[in-house]
This record gives C-alpha cells, structure tokens and sequence, in this order.
C-alpha cells in the first residue's frame, strides 16, 4: 500500500517540477532547440537542477543495503553504446523536436484537456506498443526485453 | 523570480521525485520506461506502481492547470497526422533506445553512465536538427 503512495507523490512532484521548469510548453522546448535561432538556454537549468539534486541524492540512496520499502535497487545497467541505443534516441529526438513533448510533460498536460495532447499520448503508446510487435517479431522463439530493463 | 531560477527549482522537484522513487520503491524514474511498462509488465505489483506513478504525474498536471494554467502551454504542431507521427516516434524510440528525457537525461546522466550521456547528446542533437528544418528551412524563418 505504501509503495503505491510514495510512487504516486513521486509522480505528482515530477509533474509539478516539469511545470515549473517549462518543459510542459512545446513552444518553449522548441525554442530550447533552437539552437540556429532565436535560442532559448532557461530549459538547460531544468536539467542543471535535476541533476544537481539527484546526483549527490542517488548516490547516498544506493549506499544503503536496499530501498524503504522494495528488497533491492536496480542492477546497474551495462555501459555499451549500441546500435539500438543509437538509434532509439535519434527517432526519439525527432519525435520530440516535431511536438515540442517528451513523455512526461505530455503525459502532465493531458490536464490541459487538449485534444492534439490526447492524440499525443495515444500516438505515444501505439509507438510503443509498435515496439513491442516489432520486438516480438524479429524473434519469435526468445523472451521480448520487458519494461524492467532501465537506461 | 528570474525565469532562470524557476526553471532551476523546477529541476529540483524532478531531481528530489527521482530520488523519492529510488529510495522508497527502488525504481528509475524514467517516464517512458513507467509508462511502457504498463504494456509489457502483466503483473499486477508491476502494473499498479507505474498506473499510481502515471496517475500522480497526471494529477499534478491537474495542480498545475488549477494553480499556473500558463505553464500547460499549447500544442505547437500543425495538425493531427503531424502529432501522430510525433507520438509514434517518441514511443518507438524512446523503448527501442531504452529511455527519454528523464531516464537517460536525468537519472542515466546523474549516475554518469556513458549510455545515457550518449543518448542524451543524441536526442538533443535529433531534436535540435528537427527544429531546424522547422523553423528554418521549412517554416521561413531565418
């Protein structure tokens, strides 16, 4: 029960600090992009923050022998750059550069009750249900990689 | 306050709601990796953190509507095929490279793993060259 409540505040404080940073505005991240142009840097300071806060924070976190309230943390994932790696943030990075959303602050501003940030999400989710068909495809007979895996 | 200075406590809020999710849950607060999760996980432990962590990023989206509506800003894309084609491709990529902003750009970058600040140049890099061609090259801008 507790667990659900820590995730749920975490997701509410997340929305609140995209807000707050800009990132839930497609013309500013657009203008963040822009590097050509008309540059807007105030989205690098989300960034800076979030870094700045979580960096020192995770890793005093991962000292301990394991999470409040799960039996362990994350394994730590392996450094190796791929082709998919690559690949999966190229398409990303157009995606996002084409919207003006990532998938937080698109998810954040289904608030807005906008219908072209509804269609948005639902686009996003068939993406990556995409994936997952596309995954299942390509090796019928092995496990799909599942959403436990992290970056 | 200086738009800066906003934008660095809005950082701040996501870096201590990563943190939260890390030291009370043990997970990586990677919003593509939550929400894909929703489609490939079938447990139900599995389902309802991420459904409560989803539902808590939409609520405070709520809080924001309530309290700053300015900060929900409006769609910049053309039309519908335009965000279609958008949304497909930040969820494609994002599961195939195996994050987005937050879990590469945040929780990847903040432990320093190569992976994430190589993704993280790349999205970056992607991104910019797509506003470009808009702005730019297409749009008339100069």
């Amino acid at each position: 029960m507790s667990a659900l409540w820590t995730a749920g505040v975490a997701g509410l404080l997340f929305a609140l600090g995209l807000g707050l940073g800009g990132m839930t505005d497609p013309a500013r991240v657009q203008g963040f992009l822009d590097f050509t142009g008309a540059w807007d840097p105030t989205l690098a300071f989300v960034m800076g923050g979030a870094l700045a806060v979580h960096a020192p924070l995770s890793w005093l976190i991962r000292r301990r022998s394991a999470p409040v309230l799960a039996p362990a943390f994350p394994s730590l994932s392996s450094s190796q750059v791929d082709r998919r790696l690559l690949a999966g943030a190229a398409l990303f990075g157009v995606g996002w550069g084409l919207a003006g959303y990532c998938p937080g602050p698109a998810l954040a501003s289904l608030a807005s009750g906008t219908g072209l940030v509804l269609l948005f999400v639902v686009s996003m989710f068939g993406g990556m249900w995409l994936f997952g068909w596309w995954e299942r495809s390509r090796a019928p007979t092995s496990q799909p990689q599942g959403g436990l895996s992290h970056p | 306050m200086p738009p800066f200075l906003i934008a660095l406590l809005g950082g701040a809020l996501i870096g201590l709601s990563a943190s939260l999710l890390l030291l009370f849950n043990g997970r990586i607060a990677g919003i593509s990796g939550i929400a894909g999760g929703l489609l490939s996980q079938r447990t139900r432990a599995e389902w309802a953190w991420r459904a409560t962590f989803l539902l808590g990023l939409v609520g405070g989206g709520f809080l924001l509507r309530a309290f700053w509506p300015q900060l929900l800003g409006a769609p910049v894309a053309p039309g519908a095929a335009w965000v279609v084609a958008a949304g497909l491709l930040v969820g494609f990529g994002t599961r195939l490279g195996n994050g987005c902003t937050s879990g590469h750009g945040v929780c990847g970058v903040a432990r320093g793993a190569r992976r994430s600040i190589v993704a993280t140049m790349t999205f970056m890099a992607t991104g910019a060259a797509t506003v470009f061609l808009i702005r730019h090259v297409l749009g008339g801008e100069s």
